[in-house]
């Protein structure tokens, strides 16, 4: 019996498939798993819960009980509306900022662009270190606020080259002629550059969005009021931690049990990710790519 | 003079008249220079004060020198440092050994995988953990293993004895690394499958014509396939080879206390930000830097020796 070919190579018998289907489905489930778990035993009844001891893996029924707990105005909600304003707040702004500075340096005559993509490259070289990065954003009087948690962290060095990679590649002849028809840089960029660009800006965007949203370092860092706690501090308090969480925290009188709570906070802080992933899925090998090739 | 007339006419312009030409993209790109220089380069200079005794209500200028008063915990061998520094060693090692390679060993099995639609379903899955943040991560990984945890119930429910993982000391190297393993295997297979792709599957029909095994072609071509960015990755590695994860260290330094747990970074955090001992903790974090950066230099030196390209080119 002759094996089938692909691409020049023969195909392996059925044993060595089944072994890699199975490394492969192992591998997978390890991943997939814990987070079932989490969203099972946030939605699972009270006693289901108490029966397990504690995950859950299918719920016997749904209730929405702990989650309309943590948004009835507690601690939670304060949190979501901080992550989500630095955030949303967080990547309009490192993208308008990267894609500036990216445009300026991918454009073939101007002239101080060599030294300042310089400057861009070498701060990947070295990391300053934790204690002159603390003194410098209270030097700057960002300590104890929600822009701590933007401003330090708005560029990143190794975005702006993936940038300008990408805007190098556009054709010349587009800006060119755009250039002819009387348009400023301004025009150019924004009118022509920017909407050649969408797949790489949802890649750039997307990675800047996962780092403002996962911000835990920052946080720490810099915040003491707990007012301005983002998720992930809140997280860290009542879920790995395991403070328990009251009434005075979540502002209601109903009281799941703290697991499904617990795992509540964590779906909450695992949703927004998981939406906006499939969309831009497809972009990824793409805009890593570039940033590896051309760095 | 032959060469200088035949440069492009923009070129002759004076620097002040170009760069007033050039107005509108210098402010492009005033903000983002800005802010690099405000929060990497003025930050690197700030790591002055591991020089002076530095007083917070003094300021880094109002401060006195001190010399080389602050790097004694380093050269006398302060018990709590060198233990920050075996750990951090111990956990480099083990990252060197069991996280570098994983993700060439998943590569490789995703690229023999002869349907597309399974190994595009695998990727998506395996390349998730890598966006979500080291708190959920932590909290995913007591809520299987720790003592209420999936495992646990398990076992307590089938009457077996049941093991404790989160909190052990003597297991917390092995949690860290495998932590690592499962946040970001998928995640760094990405640029081992784009070389995959690079190589030229002629290679691979010539290597059988010549009647080589599968293994055979594996070890021919696939490998040296490879060889370019495993270097490359390696070397980039060992820039940070000092810095073993802060934010999943800070984590759970409270479940096993700081014997075990205690990392330079931690450590820098520990008595600096919340000890107030800032020049020792800045001259730990200096000393820290540079060692990475020596790394980086010596091993991209050494590449270069060996005919590879390295990071950047010669």
């Amino acid at each position: 019996m002759s094996r089938r070919i692909v691409q020049g190579v023969p195909m392996p018998g059925w044993p060595m498939r089944m072994f890699k289907g199975l490394v492969l489905l192992v591998f997978c489930a390890v991943v997939i798993i814990p987070f079932v778990g989490v969203i099972s035993t946030s939605l699972a009844p009270n006693k289901q819960i108490n029966e397990s001891g504690g995950l859950v893996l299918l719920p016997k029924s749904i209730n929405f009980r702990a989650y309309e707990s943590l948004f009835a105005g507690g601690v939670v909600t304060r949190a979501l509306f901080v992550s989500i304003f630095v955030t949303v707040v967080g990547t309009l702004l490192s993208l308008t900022v990267s894609c500036l500075l990216a445009y300026a340096l991918a454009r073939p005559g101007f002239s101080a662009g060599r030294p300042i993509l310089l400057v861009v490259l070498f701060s990947m070289l070295f990391s300053p270190g934790i204690i002159p990065l603390y003194l410098t954003v209270k030097g700057v009087g960002l300590l104890d606020s929600i822009w701590a948690l933007i401003v330090p962290t708005m560029i990143s060095a190794f975005n702006v080259v993936v940038l300008r990679a990408f805007f190098m590649n556009l054709p010349n002849e587009i800006t060119e002629s755009a250039r002819i028809d009387g348009a400023g840089e301004l025009m150019t960029f924004s009118y022509i550059v920017l909407p050649l660009s969408k797949a790489v800006l949802s890649v750039i965007g997307l990675f800047y969005a996962v780092a403002y949203w996962n911000a835990f370092f920052s946080a720490l860092l810099y915040l003491n009021d707990s007012k301005l706690w983002p998720l992930q501090l809140v997280l860290r308090t009542y879920v790995i931690n395991d403070t328990q969480l009251g009434s005075a925290e979540l502002g209601t009188e109903l009281l799941p049990p703290q697991a499904s709570i617990q795992m509540a906070i964590l779906v909450v802080s695992i949703v927004p990710i998981l939406i906006v992933y499939p969309f831009l899925q497809r972009h990824f090998a793409k805009g890593v790519l570039t940033g590896a090739v051309k760095g | 003079m032959l060469q200088r007339s035949s440069k492009r006419p923009e070129q002759r312009l004076s620097l002040g008249r170009r760069l007033v030409r050039d107005r509108v993209l210098l402010l492009f790109a005033l903000p983002g220079t800005a802010l690099i220089v405000a929060f990497h380069y003025v930050p690197l200079l700030g790591n002055i004060i591991a020089f002076k005794d530095y007083q917070p209500f003094l300021g880094i200028g109002g401060s006195d020198w001190s010399g080389w008063d602050n790097f004694s915990v380093i050269f006398n061998g302060d018990p709590a440092f060198l233990r920050a520094l075996k750990n951090t060693l111990i956990l480099t090692s083990l990252q060197s050994i069991f996280v570098f390679p994983a993700p060439i060993l998943l590569a490789l099995l995703l690229n023999s995988l002869f349907s597309e639609r399974i190994k595009r379903i695998a990727q998506s899955i395996l390349y998730l953990p890598h966006f979500m943040s080291w708190v959920i991560v932590v909290a995913l990984f007591q809520q299987m293993l720790g003592g209420s945890g999936l495992l646990n119930n398990y076992l307590r429910s089938h009457d077996l004895s049941t093991v404790n993982i989160i909190g052990n000391s003597e297991l917390f190297h092995v949690l860290l690394t495998s932590q690592i393993i499962w946040k970001d295997t998928g995640w760094a297979t990405i640029l081992f499958l784009a070389a995959l792709s690079q190589i030229d599957s002629q290679l691979y029909e010539a290597a059988s014509v010549d009647g080589a095994t599968r293994m055979r072609q594996l070890w021919h071509v696939t490998l040296p396939g490879l060889r370019g960015i495993i270097i490359l990755l390696f070397i980039l590695r060992l820039g940070d080879s000092l810095t073993v994860g802060f934010e999943q260290i800070i984590l759970q330094q409270q479940a096993v206390g700081r014997d075990i747990s205690e990392v330079l970074d931690t450590y820098v955090y520990n008595n600096g930000v919340l000890g107030g001992a800032w020049g020792v903790a800045a001259a730990v974090g200096l000393v820290k830097g540079i060692v990475g950066v020596v790394l980086v230099l010596t091993a991209n030196k050494v590449a270069h020796i060996f005919g590879e390209q390295g990071v950047y080119q010669r």
